[in-house]
């Protein structure tokens, strides 16, 4: 790597002050750091030795957890396509046609989340003159994680640029945001353009074919929410939901694994919890804020079997777990460290609150049926409250030893 | 009622180079100083000698105008050759050239069933002994002025690659006693003498009288005096603790006994790039290039006065400071390492499981670590790591950023009154955002301090 490293020598003088390019130095220094790991060594007082750790090295391990969710979304975005056209119907059956149609379609939107947000990164990093944040390394990747397969390019574009800029960049970069920036993206896009994000049309891809039919492509929370309208056993519902494309397609198993229509990344909640194993297994996401959160949904689920007045209330509360994203965004979401409770026993509040309000929104508001978005930027916006209160109280014990 | 704590949170930081259990014999240092910059607090540093005077052990050769009582001595006989002063002529070292002799400065001895407290600080003020005496909060010299709520004497330290102070005080015990009986003259309250539970207790500690003993155990920082004291008689705003290093404490206790200022003590040779570690007795402010030259086995080393956590950085031919027990060495780390960040690795230490996810597996493993950086600051992002190597009931995060704002409500509230720098030290080495914590934890103890 001998010549890497000349190479880099070689061009850093005219990015230093009083070179040529001095005003690009932080775009320079991006590239260089993310190649080398810098030769600054440690100050004369203090610690003289550092932790081998780095926020690249945690942000890198958060990707790492999303990548079983990114292949699964981008074989299932080719399975339901093929099933939705009537040609496949068994799981393994044109794998490589799946695979490929998959990849057309989500990876354009991969690209194209990390160049808008990396170009407003580096536009902000150059004008603000602080270093690039490595926060953008996973927001990059959660941003096509939590759209349809069919949302036009520009949509992602314009999102994951509203969303760096407006929820990120403007209060100073990562770690000072109020909101998740990858979910402040999705919200922009579910007010600014619901036709392309909501409805039962969206979550497929159909292409130029037409869909076999009897065909509909709407998600298991709009079955579930539509059993109760029509006040049908919310069970039921699912099972004779979409026979045409095989009668057990939203069993509790399949939603499950996640064969399902929706959103590329977060159809499944096996793929959500071995992200959720790798982040908590490396201690990169708190497992106090993923648990709580499933308890929360599970809770909220219980006391709405309490007083249902529909079938929708009355359903088993672990079909809370399956359904929708609430997976996902327990996982990868709601533990964004910098979004969240800072606190630890402000965690388990945090996260209880979000399975809860998740469940709370999806039950009983008819507008919106997917409630986890807005239970995380809700309590986004109410973890420094929560932590506030936490600090309060270590703040009087202190003053209570003070005084006793 | 003696106490036994047990703490949970910290972490050890396992280095190669531990100093074997001898008694080792190096050339004995030619030159020592006395570095005002060791004695935090100090305002308005006044030498007493010139270049050519000179001293014998104990005589003052510097005072703080701000606490004149308070004397500074020279820890060795022999001739002044030079005061280094820096930027600003802000006064960096006094330099002693040693005659050999050790010719020892005579002080009427100290009686302490008669004498009165009163006379007795004055004694000790006036011998050079007084700077041993550390105040909470702040972690500056104490002011001769003053009466502790309690006095605090950690007889473990638990910082990578610490001496083993049952070792290096091995004959001290009446030394050590006498220290003790004066100490308990100038509290009010009590002394307290926290011992390593998980271990025996060394003998010179086991037989001590007239001092509470408390048992900690745990991993770093349980040696740590001032997590000491938050879980044996924390610290509220108004009230003053002192604490003493139990070098500190036979130190006065030697001086107790025969009346002069010995400044001699037992420090450990420790770190990875040295060929032989030991233990070695010498005395405060030497010259370090005795231990080091010669006795490496790399090029391009970094020597430390102290631990690698709260230590100083000094030259090949620098001094020990005043409250050190130890020299590090390790390598220097001014390399670039290509995609550093990502490379799968055994060879380097985290705390964190995202890079030392398999490292449960060898919990022994010695470590190298070197001076790099290890990364740029940035804003902090992760949670919840600084509760868990703080084995205090303080929200680290909080406080840093309360002195960030340089909010002093928020910084009283939030316990500063009960840190100084080493107490998160480990903050500091575990930080993903890689903050200056130890500079800003004494940034907030400024302003508070002198506000």
């Amino acid at each position: 790597m001998k010549f890497l490293r000349d190479l880099m020598d070689k061009q850093k003088p005219l990015f230093e002050k009083g070179g040529k390019l001095e005003q690009f130095y932080y775009a320079f220094e991006a590239g260089e750091t993310f190649l080398f790991s810098p030769n600054h060594t440690t100050g004369v007082k203090g610690a003289q030795v550092k932790d081998a750790i780095d926020l690249k090295r945690m942000m890198i391990t958060v990707v790492v957890a999303m990548i079983p969710c990114l292949l699964f979304g981008i074989y299932n975005t080719g399975h339901q396509h093929l099933l939705a056209v009537g040609e496949t119907a068994a799981l393994w059956d044109n794998f490589g046609d799946k695979l490929w149609i998959g990849l057309q379609l989500v990876l354009p939107i991969v690209i194209v989340a990390y160049a808008a947000g990396g170009l407003v990164e580096a536009a902000f990093a150059v004008i603000r003159k602080h270093p690039i944040n490595e926060g953008f390394l996973v927001t990059g990747m959660l941003i096509p994680l939590i759209v349809p397969a069919t949302t036009p390019l520009w949509q992602v574009a314009l999102a994951t640029i509203f969303a760096v800029v407006i929820a990120k960049e403007v209060f100073g970069g990562t770690g000072m945001n109020i909101l998740n920036v990858a979910m402040t993206a999705r919200a922009f896009l579910y007010f600014a353009y619901p036709a392309q994000i909501s409805g039962d049309q969206v979550w497929t891809y159909l292409g130029e074919k037409t869909a076999v039919d009897g065909f509909s492509g709407a998600t298991a929370l709009a079955v579930a929410y539509n059993a109760g309208v029509d006040n049908v056993p919310v069970e039921q519902a699912l099972a004779g939901h979409n026979t045409v494309l095989g009668s057990d397609m939203f069993s509790f198993m399949n939603m499950f694994i996640g064969w399902i229509p929706g959103s590329i990344g977060e159809t499944s909640t096996l793929m959500a919890l071995l992200g959720a194993a790798i982040l908590i297994g490396t201690g990169v996401a708190s497992w106090k804020i993923i648990v709580s959160g499933f308890a929360g949904a599970y809770l909220m689920g219980l006391v709405m079997n309490l007083f249902a007045v529909n079938e929708f209330m009355a359903m088993p509360p672990q079909y809370h777990w399956v359904m929708g994203g609430i997976a996902f965004g327990i996982v990868f979401m709601a533990t964004d460290p910098v979004s969240a409770s800072q606190t630890e026993v402000g965690k388990w509040i945090y996260g209880l609150l979000i399975g809860m309000l998740t469940v709370i929104i999806r039950v009983t508001n008819p507008a919106y049926p997917e409630g986890i978005m807005l239970a995380v930027l809700f309590m986004n916006v109410f973890a420094p409250l929560i932590d506030y209160y936490v600090v309060k109280a270590n703040k009087t014990r202190r003053l209570q030893r003070a005084t006793v | 009622m003696s106490k036994v704590v047990k703490l949970k949170k910290g972490f050890d930081i396992n280095l190669a180079g531990k100093a074997k259990q001898e008694l080792a014999e190096f050339s004995t240092p030619e030159t020592y100083a006395i570095k005002p910059t060791d004695f935090i607090g100090i305002q308005r540093p006044k030498v007493t000698v010139d270049v050519g005077d000179q001293v014998k052990a104990g005589t003052p050769i510097l005072f703080d105008k701000a606490m004149d009582q308070v004397k500074y001595a020279s820890p060795v006989s022999g001739e002044v050759i030079d005061v280094k002063r820096g930027a600003r002529r802000k006064l960096l070292e006094i330099v002693i050239k040693s005659d050999g002799k050790n010719e020892q400065e005579k002080f009427d001895s100290v009686d302490l069933d008669s004498i009165s407290r009163e006379d007795l600080v004055s004694a000790m003020a006036e011998s050079g002994v007084w700077p041993n005496i550390i105040q909470r909060p702040f972690g500056i010299v104490a002011n001769p002025e003053d009466t502790p709520k309690a006095i605090f004497i950690s007889a473990f330290d638990t910082h990578p690659l610490a001496p083993d102070f049952g070792f290096a005080l091995q004959g001290q015990a009446e030394a050590l006693q006498a220290g003790i009986d004066a100490l308990a003259k100038l509290t009010s309250g009590k002394v307290h003498l926290n011992v390593d539970g998980s271990k025996n207790t060394p003998d010179v500690f086991a037989g001590l009288k007239n001092v509470e003993i408390n048992k900690f155990s745990g991993p770093h920082p349980a040696g740590n005096v001032g997590i000491q004291i938050h879980h044996l008689d924390p610290i509220n705003k108004g009230e003053i603790a002192w604490t003493v290093s139990p070098a500190g404490v036979a130190q006065i206790g030697r001086f107790i006994i025969g009346g002069v200022y010995d400044a001699s003590k037992v420090i450990a040779i420790t770190g990875s790039e040295l060929t032989k570690t030991a233990y070695v007795k010498t005395i405060a402010g030497a010259c370090v290039t005795p231990y080091v030259k010669g006795n490496l086995n790399s090029g391009h080393v970094r020597v430390i006065s102290g631990n690698v956590l709260t230590g100083e950085k000094i030259d090949m031919s620098g001094f020990l400071g005043f409250y050190h027990n130890q020299i590090t060495v390790i390598p220097e780390g001014d390399y670039y390492e290509f995609l550093g960040w990502a490379k799968p690795t055994t060879n380097k230490l985290s705390y964190h499981r995202a890079l030392g996810l398999l490292s449960f597996l060898n919990p022994k493993k010695e470590y190298v670590l070197d001076t790099n950086g290890r990364g740029e600051e940035r804003a902090f992002v992760q949670t919840g790591v600084f509760e868990s190597v703080t084995p205090m009931d303080i929200l680290p995060v909080y406080l840093l950023k309360a002195i960030m704002a340089e909010d002093f409500d928020e910084m009283e509230e939030l316990g500063i009154y009960e840190v100084v720098e080493e107490d998160l030290a480990l903050c500091e080495f575990v930080d993903v955002s890689k903050h200056p914590v130890q500079k800003l934890v004494r940034e907030g103890l400024d302003l508070i301090q002198y506000s």
